[in-house]
């Protein structure tokens, strides 16, 4: 089976700074993968290079056999960023009916969407409100739903349960397993919450902009002989 | 598809942010009421004392709509002015006299200086003449006839840069709205999220420039009707024209307003720019004489996109030019908007290469 998205030795400075040094690896599809790593191990910076707005300085990142950036090729991408990126005068619905709009669906298929997205994330009672009046969680919820809206088969999650209660957390990762096991779809998620890391099926440690060791929880923790994952990462960032 | 998607979602926004629309629509309105009102004043008529006036010198002064005090015996000339709160003192002697100007206000010195003048001339060329009835009779009736080429005798300074304060409102709020606008899209991480959906940099562009263009169409029919129509602005040319050319102006400043707040990173930072770019076009937009100004700075007026609007603007609705008379500064005006617009195709490469 060809990999759903291969990183070949992608290398990015941003001025004198480096950012990611020879990043090499491939995802599989119907994988949920974590990039692990602390804040400003580079993990954004190769998300965005994965979706295409940014362009590796070396190396090249192929997803579903498309070289990126490719622009047909983000239909089948749903991304959600680390801050949440929501018009606050709009409703819920407005939203996600404009975002819905800027893909490639026809109007049922559009309509159908939306009420399954907004069902999914638990946010359908207050679809009608303005998301100024969101509390955190629900705007997270949302900027989830707008990442499904297009039935993507690629899904991109930067830290989506930073800032965000054990509860929430808890729901957003069965359903992350639920759609993966489900529907079949490649997850990425970015997180520095090494519990979150325990349900990932493979993971891969940044730190300071080198992959320190990847493979599924279990592999990594007999690697290197240490009972979570977090003694993992100590360890391997000592190599 | 996602052009219009993204057109509905600004006019959306906008709606519901009710302040923004009452700045588009109620602002502009508002001050150019009061700058209507403000230069529309009527004219003070200029207070004269005079001391050992001629019967005769006094009728004429009335004549020249001044207002006449007499006085006797003024020892201490400026005392006297203070005191009576006089514009000049006119102290008479034989044949000669000697005019006192307060001089606190240029303009109203040197016109009463004139119309003392003109009477005092004019009654020396009448000593000079026969007592011949009818030779006084066409002295007494103006010997100079005047001939207006734009305008009338009523013409007023508001009239002739009018025109252009419609042009500068349209420009300035359609600016500052646009310019924001973006710039909101850019803090709130919208704009960064937009770029990992399929839409293309030019859909984005499009869709700011159809969007707001949009209103500042709405605003700029709002803005000519109401300086023609409640103001009674001088339009001697025709409105479509005037219209015409505000869209344009309006086009000119939405694009140059979305481009700036790529290099704002804020609205306190937006706001910054007025005075850059908004400010210094006042002075290159006819209110103050082009012609007189250094040869370096003329150059450097051409550089304005409002010094072409303002001068097509004049052209219209005062000078009652057609638009093949003006079009020369529409094309200038398109081009301006042109530049600005690809700027941004590739200002918007920041966020993603594709």
């Amino acid at each position: 089976m060809n990999p759903s998205i291969s990183i070949q030795n992608v290398s990015k400075s941003f001025g004198k700074k480096t950012i990611l040094k020879d990043i090499h690896f491939d995802i599989q599809e119907g994988n949920i993968y974590g990039f692990i790593g602390p804040s400003g191990a580079g993990k954004t910076t190769l998300v965005k290079m994965i979706v295409g707005m940014e362009v590796p300085d070396q190396g090249a990142i192929y997803l579903l056999g498309e070289k990126m950036p490719n622009l047909p090729i983000l239909q089948e991408i749903g991304y959600m960023a680390q801050s949440d990126a929501l018009y606050n005068q709009l409703t819920g619905k407005e939203n996600l009916t404009f975002f819905a709009s800027l893909y490639k669906l026809n109007k049922g298929e559009r309509l159908r969407r939306i009420e399954y997205a907004a069902e999914l994330v638990n946010l359908t009672s207050d679809l009608n409100k303005k998301v100024s009046a969101y509390s955190g969680g629900m705007k997270r919820r949302l900027s989830l739903a707008i990442a499904l809206i297009q039935n993507p088969k690629v899904l991109i999650l930067d830290e989506p349960t930073v800032g965000i209660d054990p509860e929430l957390r808890e729901s957003i990762w069965n359903e992350l397993l639920r759609l993966k096991n489900e529907d079949g779809k490649t997850i990425i998620v970015t997180t520095h919450v090494m519990d979150e890391a325990e349900k990932c099926d493979y993971i891969s440690m940044i730190r300071e902009g080198s992959l320190i060791a990847t493979g599924t929880p279990e592999q990594l923790k007999k690697q290197y002989a240490a009972d979570n994952l977090n003694d993992v990462f100590l360890a391997a960032g000592r190599m | 598809m996602r052009t219009i998607a993204l057109i509905k979602r600004i006019l959306l926004q906008i709606l519901r942010d009710k302040r923004t629309l009452a700045l588009l629509f109620i602002a502009p309105l508002l001050i150019l009421t009061l700058m209507d009102l403000v230069f529309n004043g009527k004219t003070v008529n200029p207070v004269l004392g005079i001391e050992n006036g001629k019967k005769q010198i006094i009728q004429s002064l009335k004549e020249a709509d001044i207002v006449v005090k007499n006085y006797e015996g003024v020892s201490n000339t400026d005392e006297v002015m203070l005191k009576y709160d006089l514009d000049g003192l006119l102290e008479v002697k034989g044949e000669k006299a000697t005019l006192t100007l307060l001089n606190d206000n240029p303009t109203v010195a040197k016109n009463l200086e004139m119309k003392v003048r003109q009477i005092f001339n004019k009654r020396a060329q009448l000593q000079l003449l026969d007592t011949n009835n009818i030779q006084r009779k066409q002295l007494q009736d103006a010997i100079i006839q005047t001939k207006y080429v734009y305008g009338s005798s009523d013409t007023e300074l508001f009239d002739t840069f009018s025109p252009m304060l419609v042009g500068f409102f349209v420009f300035f709020f359609v600016f500052l709205i646009s310019g924001i606008g973006l710039l909101n899209e850019r803090t709130t991480g919208t704009l960064e999220r937009l770029m990992a959906t399929p839409i293309k940099r030019g859909e984005i562009v499009a869709a700011y420039l159809i969007g707001y263009g949009l209103l500042a169409f709405l605003q700029t029919i709002v803005i000519v009707l109401f300086a023609i129509y409640v103001l009674d602005i001088v339009l001697v040319g025709s409105i479509w024209n005037v219209i015409l050319i505000n869209v344009i102006v309006a086009l000119v400043a939405l694009s140059l307003g979305i481009l700036l707040s790529s290099f704002a990173n804020s609205e306190f930072q937006m706001v910054q720019f007025i005075p850059l770019v908004i400010v210094p076009q006042i002075f290159f937009s006819g209110i103050f004489s082009i012609e007189g100004m250094v040869d370096w700075l003329q150059v450097f007026a051409k550089f304005m996109p409002l010094y072409y609007a303002a001068d097509a603007l004049k052209g219209v609705m005062y000078k009652g030019l057609s638009l093949s008379d003006i079009s020369q500064n529409l094309y200038i005006l398109l081009a301006f908007a042109a530049v600005f617009i690809v700027c941004n195709l590739f200002a918007l490469k920041k966020y993603r290469k594709l």
